[in-house]
């Protein structure tokens, strides 16, 4: 059996909800979670690496509570020389990959923080931010 | 004045490889170290520069006769509507131009993905670009239809002219609806989520003049990576002061902006780019310096103004904009907004620049070498611009 990467979307009213523990307790995953992007009260994103008999079943109760899951075949990169250092999808990106080094003001892109939540592919106007498969 | 010094002396100095240029933050620190008066001594020239979105943009291309003759009235360069009405084969291309077939925001948020700004850049990039024209006939006209492909290098002129750029200070969004809304400063999430920016603060231009003391008709400017000048004050122009509190206590100066042209086929595609703001539309991206000549202390002082004594005003572009409430929620200093984070009524809200600070930088530093080297020379104004005391 090999273990699979899966990215979980969910809303704000999903946030407090211990739906990990029952992926663990009731479908005996062995669960690695690589990226973590939760907070009260927010949209959240998380990165796994999930691995157990049960797979199919456990994937289906997320669905069931309302959580988003892709599986993780893209990455997101950030092309040098269309990004322009402006900033303007740094306040978007939820998870922190997109910052602004101080008193520099330069726009960095810390790919492993990135949870390939896409925001910074829309908002970005020059189309700097692209998705890989 | 005393101790005044003259475009033409300056000028002088620039031929001679002999004038003492400084970008606008090294300005700051050269006051902070030596004082006004020293500093105007020592310096002739402060550079600024800033590279955002600018809304009212476009360029007048003169496309050139074909034969047989025609008056094209209906144009479009790679789809995106010119405008045409101007004489037989002059046009306008708006930077705000799409094209007919585009989503627009009926595939909400729109994407924007092609429009007039694309178009300018392709030209300046030496793309080829697809034309196509119409035209009704006339008797020294006959020609009613073209379709062929076109590069800067082919048409005849073609002049980059923005009604309305570099604005002096600009509004700071924020969104206290909530549901998330696209607006030309960027995605706002909602319960303020962020708040937008725009201008490079200590380095942009008109921040820096802001009783327009030296900035006017036939200043001559680093435009999208070549040479252009201000042509006259630019549309919604209205220099002045943002005034706070009981007392009107000034904080920085307002909304004063510029007309500004230059030929368009030396220009540099790296500085002016097409720009798809997400549910919006289409602009142009452009990057712009400005020389202040240090003709006396007062402008030498003005010009070593720092991000935090330099604001813009935070409005509630969730729906209080639409609605023209335009009372600041806040006047926030730009060294609170580039900390990242700003703070209204007990929240911290995270703040994001529009405008590259990067890049206005890297403007007011060619703009330097340029001047430094003798090859850019100072264009005294025929006319200053209307500013706070003389609107
Ligand atoms: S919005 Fe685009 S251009 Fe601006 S910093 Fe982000 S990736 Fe770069
Ligand atoms: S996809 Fe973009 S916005 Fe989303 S986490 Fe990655 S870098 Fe940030």
């Amino acid at each position: 059996m090999t273990s699979k990467r899966i990215v979980l979307r969910f809303d704000e009213s999903m946030a407090d909800k211990p739906v990990i523990s029952y992926l663990v307790s009731d479908y005996n995953l062995i669960i690695n979670i690589l990226k973590a992007n939760v907070s009260p009260q927010k949209e959240g994103t998380l990165v796994l690496d999930i691995l157990g008999e049960k797979y199919k079943e456990g994937l289906e109760y997320l669905k069931q509570q309302g959580v988003r899951v892709h599986a993780l075949t893209e990455e997101i990169i950030r092309n040098e020389d269309k990004c322009i250092n402006c900033g303007a999808c740094t306040a978007i990106c939820p998870s922190g990959a997109l910052y602004i080094e101080r008193p520099s003001m330069e726009v960095k892109f810390n790919s492993d923080e990135c949870v390939v939540c896409h925001q910074c592919v829309k908002v970005c106007p020059y189309k700097a931010m692209e998705v890989h498969f | 004045m005393p101790g005044e010094k003259s475009y033409e002396e300056i000028n002088q100095k620039i031929k001679e490889g002999k004038a003492v240029v400084v970008t606008a933050e090294e300005l700051i620190s050269m006051v902070d170290e030596k004082g006004v008066t020293q500093t105007t001594q020592e310096v002739d020239v402060v550079t600024t520069g800033t590279f955002s979105p600018m809304c009212s943009s476009g360029a007048f291309l003169n496309i050139g006769h074909t034969i047989p003759k025609m008056k094209m009235n209906n144009i479009w360069l790679n789809d995106v509507p010119v405008y045409g009405g101007i004489a037989a084969v002059d046009a306008y291309i708006g930077a705000a131009s799409v094209p007919e077939n585009d989503p627009f925001n009926n595939n909400y948020p729109g994407e924007f993905k092609y429009g007039g700004g694309h178009v300018i850049h392709d030209l300046v990039a030496r793309k080829s670009i697809h034309l196509e024209a119409e035209a009704y006939g006339t008797d020294c006209y006959p020609r009613r239809e073209l379709e062929t492909t076109i590069t800067l290098d082919d048409i005849n002129e073609a002049t980059l002219f923005n009604p309305r750029n570099c604005y002096q200070s600009y509004n700071c969004a924020v969104n206290l609806t909530s549901e998330t809304v696209y607006t030309y400063l960027g995605m706002l999430k909602p319960n303020m989520g962020n708040a937008h920016y725009a201008t490079a603060g200590q380095l942009s231009p008109l921040l820096k003049d802001p009783y327009f003391k030296t900035i006017g008709v036939g200043t001559r400017i680093f435009l999208g990576g070549g040479i252009g000048y201000v042509a006259w004050n630019g549309t919604q122009h209205s220099p002045g002061f943002l005034l706070t509190g009981c007392n009107n206590e000034k904080k920085g100066p307002a909304g004063g902006t510029l007309s500004v042209l230059g030929d368009l086929k030396q220009m540099k595609p790296e500085w002016l780019l097409g720009t798809s703001v997400l549910g919006y539309g289409s602009t142009l991206t452009v990057g712009i310096g400005i020389p202040i000549p240090v003709l006396n202390e007062e402008i030498c002082y003005y010009a070593s103004v720092k991000d935090k004594d330099l604001y813009a005003p935070v409005i509630d572009y969730g729906e209080g904009y639409q609605k023209g409430k335009t009372d600041p929620i806040k006047i926030a200093s730009f060294a609170e907004l580039k900390s990242g984070k700003i703070t209204i009524n007990d929240k911290e809200v995270p703040t994001a620049p529009l405008t590259s600070y990067t890049k206005a930088k890297e403007i007011a530093v060619s703009l330097k070498e340029w001047i430094a080297c003798g090859k850019f020379t100072l264009g005294q104004p025929s006319q200053l611009l209307p500013g706070p005391d003389n609107r």
